[in-house]
């Protein structure tokens, strides 16, 4: 493996890693509102992801580190192409980190609902969004030699774009709705459940939705035929698995399986890009690969080698903060801040 | 206006926001660590609540330095996409590994030094703050290393129209970083120290019981010592640098005294008011000699000037205009030296009154340093406002001008669009934060509101 092969398997690992985990937080900022009838039901479910959401973030803000580090042009060209939707995702993640914070800081009914409802908003936002933007990547964006975006906010919207955003928005919901089920008690822990049963068909359809889109409307068919690899498949069977489970309430392994989905079908996507990054839909010459857009031999050495010791480290830590918090969040739980 | 000058505002108006919040970070996590430490050490239990009281501020204060962090890590790309593409291959490493290094260990850190207080053996916990402490201030060098080649460029080499990493080990032993490094520390710092001061000063001055007077008393006379130290470091450093930036942007150090001709001893100025078009003094009074003391430490020496810095300029890098907003260095540069030097005075005065027992006394002293809270703020903003208007009209410093920088793909309207979207929000939440800042900061060591759902800690399994 040549090391702009490498650095795109990085990426998609960050990538990755983030859905999974900030999947669930966006899961549970989404929920908030409907699953917290009283204001301490509320405090107790954003305990369940305190200490956790922003080590989950900052996934992403390594992600986008190292798409600069390694693929510029990619960082250069996707984030000004993407300029109002990336804006409006900002300006959810902005409002939601604030929120978190700030909602239990003062007793007023306003503030805490003002603020329950920016987490919600926080969360669907970027929930939605990210299916898009990726789905944009694969479909292709009108992208010319110059590896400059001509198309506008508008562009990025298309069937298939906006059946992905609702696949991730659904899949991370459910996510979520089991990852509360395990860390809460009742009546939290009922609702959760409840609401895993009605979301979890719902993902399931346009999950499926998605991966025939994914057929239909980009060029995935004449890239690896009918068969379409092991990965896709494993995203189907772990999804299949995940609803099973659920429906025999076994939550734990339910968690395992939604996770596992979310992992194969970020991969998925990472697959059927490679080697390019984001596909031109003007000329699938100009289309940015994993070598048209990337950094120097060097600088690639370099950050492999930072990334070869420092991501195993952060990740022993990360764990071992989740082992610290396994427990479920009840009632007697203090709730300070 | 054009996109590049909104672009320029976005990130000027951005920028400055999240460095509202940075420096409060940074200085305040060691008196947190410092203060934990104690408690742990004495088991005085005024110090655990010094450390929650303080650790609340210093909560309200950190969710605005992560959700302005957030844009920052994608502006570039956003606003400045040639820009990225020309330097990504030497800025990008720095600012990646400032993430890998850095956010993830503050952030992960301080959810559990928040939510670990009685999960932890108290050991454990300590070493989380001090974690967070050393992670914040490591993502500080990192995007100082980022910063400082934009203001001079090393160890990269120009090949196929953009600047490729050379050396490594010279990206990050750039010397610009161990000037700017420690001002920007010992700047955060002195930040923490005056926020201290003030609200310490705030409680004394209205004190009713000893508890109070105790507790205030001794964040008061902690936070003089650390601020008169701080200052005087910045100070010291701040006068190294600009020696450092005579020799290596001397453009930057004439603009900021509005210094038209090159000079021998070169005068220091108290009051310009120029001509920017005819590059000369309108009215002006100045002190002979000192800017030359400034720069070479004595009271003769060249110091170069304007008009033969920008004939120079074109002579090297072909014709244009190389002499950036001359007021707006001249005045920013002034008033972070100004806010400084009243800060030195307050921070002895500080000291001197609390090593002579005199808080109880010091009514002036007391309630100066209320309002003195802004001052640190007002430096930190004027001096990267000077530092990087200062460095126009590049983006990269020799190599790349701002205008070759922006976003080809971002038009105007969509900038403005950006623009007004993110100065509403940051209007809205610098409103909620302050509100909340002078909430917990007046309620003083007792919690604001009775506490709410029973506070005990059971935790079921899993
Ligand atoms: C000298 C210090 C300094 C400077 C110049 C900057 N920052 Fe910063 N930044 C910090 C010091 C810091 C910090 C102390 O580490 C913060 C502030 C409060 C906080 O939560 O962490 C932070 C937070 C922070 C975060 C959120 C991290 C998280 O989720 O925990 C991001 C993504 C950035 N910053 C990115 C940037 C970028 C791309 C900058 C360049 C324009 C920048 N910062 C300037
Ligand atoms: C947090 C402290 C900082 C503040 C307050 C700050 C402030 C500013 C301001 C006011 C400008 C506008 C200058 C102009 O329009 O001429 C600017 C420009 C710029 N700065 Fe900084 N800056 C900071 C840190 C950084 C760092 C650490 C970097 C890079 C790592 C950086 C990169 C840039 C870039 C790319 C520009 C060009 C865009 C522009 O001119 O607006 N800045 N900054
Ligand atoms: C009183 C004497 C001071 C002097 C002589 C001084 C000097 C300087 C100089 C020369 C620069 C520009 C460096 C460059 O562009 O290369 C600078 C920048 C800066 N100053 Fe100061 N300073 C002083 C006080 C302060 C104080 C009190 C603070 C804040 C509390 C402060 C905060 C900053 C910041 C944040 C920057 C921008 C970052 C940087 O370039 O290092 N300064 N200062």
């Amino acid at each position: 493996m040549d090391l702009n092969t490498l650095w795109f398997v990085l990426i998609g690992v960050l990538f990755t890693g983030y859905f999974v985990l900030e999947g669930f937080d966006f899961g549970v900022g989404i929920l908030l509102p409907f699953l917290g009838k009283t204001d301490s039901e509320r405090r107790r479910i954003i305990n369940t992801i305190g200490p956790v959401w922003d080590g989950n973030e900052v996934w992403i803000l390594t992600g986008g580190g190292a798409i600069f580090a390694a693929f510029p042009h990619w960082y250069a060209t996707l984030f000004s192409g993407f300029y109002l939707a990336l804006l409006l995702m900002l300006l959810a993640l902005i409002v939601r980190a604030v929120a978190f914070e700030f909602r239990s800081k003062d007793r007023h009914p306003t503030w805490r609902t003002t603020w329950d409802w920016l987490i919600f908003f926080g969360s669907v936002v970027p929930a939605l969004l990210w299916g898009v933007a990726l789905a944009n990547l694969l479909q292709g964006t009108p992208i010319d030699e110059t590896k400059t975006f001509t198309g506008g906010f508008f562009d990025l919207l298309s069937p298939y774009t906006l059946i992905a955003g609702l696949a991730s928005l659904s899949l991370f919901t459910t996510h979520g709705a089991i990852f509360l089920n395990l860390k809460s008690t009742d009546p939290i822990q009922a609702r959760a459940l409840a609401t895993t049963k009605k979301v979890g068909p719902v993902a399931t359809v346009l999950l499926l939705l998605f991966a025939v889109g994914t057929y239909v409307w980009t060029d995935a068919f004449t890239r690896v035929g009918l068969n379409p690899g092991l990965v896709p498949l494993s995203a189907l069977g772990s999804l299949l698995a995940a609803g099973w489970l659920i429906h025999r309430e076994r939550m734990g392994w339910g968690f395992v399986m939604t996770a596992l989905t979310i992992l194969f079908a970020t991969a998925t996507l990472f697959v059927s890009l490679f080697p390019r990054v984001m596909v031109s839909s003007l000329n699938p010459d100009w289309s940015l690969t994993v070598y048209n857009a990337s950094s120097t031999p060097y600088t690639l050495t370099v950050m492999s080698v930072v990334a070869l010791i420092f991501v195993p480290i952060v990740l022993a830590y990360q764990a071992w903060t989740y082992w610290v918090f396994r427990h479920r969040i009840t009632a007697e739980t203090e709730l300070e801040y | 206006m054009d996109a590049l000058t909104l672009a320029r505002w976005q990130f000027g108006i951005t920028t400055v926001y999240h460095f509202f919040f940075v420096p409060l970070t940074l200085g305040l996590v060691w008196v947190l660590a410092v203060f934990q430490t104690i408690w742990y050490v004495t088991g005085d239990e005024t110090w655990k609540r010094l450390t929650k009281f303080w650790g609340k501020l210093f909560l309200i204060n950190f969710a605005l330095g992560v959700a302005t962090g957030i844009v920052q890590e994608f502006q570039f790309g956003m606003n400045w996409a040639e820009y990225s593409r020309f330097v990504g291959d030497v800025f990008g490493a720095p600012l990646a590994i400032e993430a890998l290094l850095a956010f993830f260990l503050e952030s992960t850190f301080l959810g559990i030094w928040i939510f670990g207080w009685d999960k932890l053996p108290k050991k454990a916990h300590l070493a989380s703050i001090w974690l967070v402490a050393i992670g914040s201030n490591i993502s500080a060098l990192w995007i100082l290393i980022a910063n400082s080649f934009m203001q001079q460029p090393m160890g990269y080499a120009l090949r196929g129209g953009r600047a490729e990493m050379e050396s490594f080990w010279a990206l990050v032993s750039n010397p610009h970083v161990f000037v700017q490094f420690p001002h920007v520390i010992t700047a955060a710092m002195a930040t923490a120290a005056f926020f201290m001061l003030g609200i310490s000063a705030w409680h004394l001055a209205r004190a009713k019981d000893d508890e109070t007077r105790d507790a205030f008393g001794r964040s008061f006379r902690f936070a003089a010592v650390y601020g008169l130290v701080a200052t005087v470091a910045v100070t010291v450093v701040g006068h190294g640098q600009a020696q450092y930036m005579t020799g290596v942007q001397p453009m930057k150090m004439a603009a900021a005294e509005a210094l038209w001709e090159t000079a021998d001893p070169a005068p220091m100025s108290l009051f310009t008011w120029g001509d920017e078009v005819e590059r000369k003094d309108v009215f002006a009074i100045k002190v002979p000699g000192l800017l030359s003391f400034l720069a070479h430490n004595r009271f003769s020496g060249e110091v170069e000037g304007i008009r033969e810095l920008q004939a120079e300029y074109e002579a090297r890098y072909g014709p244009g205009d190389y002499v950036p907003p001359v007021k707006w260095t001249y005045w920013t540069f002034r008033a972070m030296v100004g806010a400084g030097m009243v800060m030195l005075l307050l921070a002895a005065w500080a000291t001197w009154a609390s090593l002579k027992d005199r808080l109880g006394t010091s009514p002036y002293l007391l309630a100066l340093l209320v309002p003195a809270i802004a001052l640190p703020y007002i430096a930190n903003s004027t001096g990267w406002i000077f530092t990087e208007i200062g460095r126009a009209p590049w983006i990269v410093f020799g190599l790349m001008r701002l205008d070759q920088g922006v976003s080809i793909a971002v038009t105007a309207g969509e900038v403005l669009f950006s623009l007004l979207a993110f100065t509403l929000v940051y209007a809205a939440l610098i409103v909620a934060d302050v509100y909340l800042l002078r909430k917990y900061a007046r309620a003083g060591l007792k919690p604001p509101e009775p506490a709410e759902p029973a506070l005990t800690t059971a935790a079921a399994e899993a």
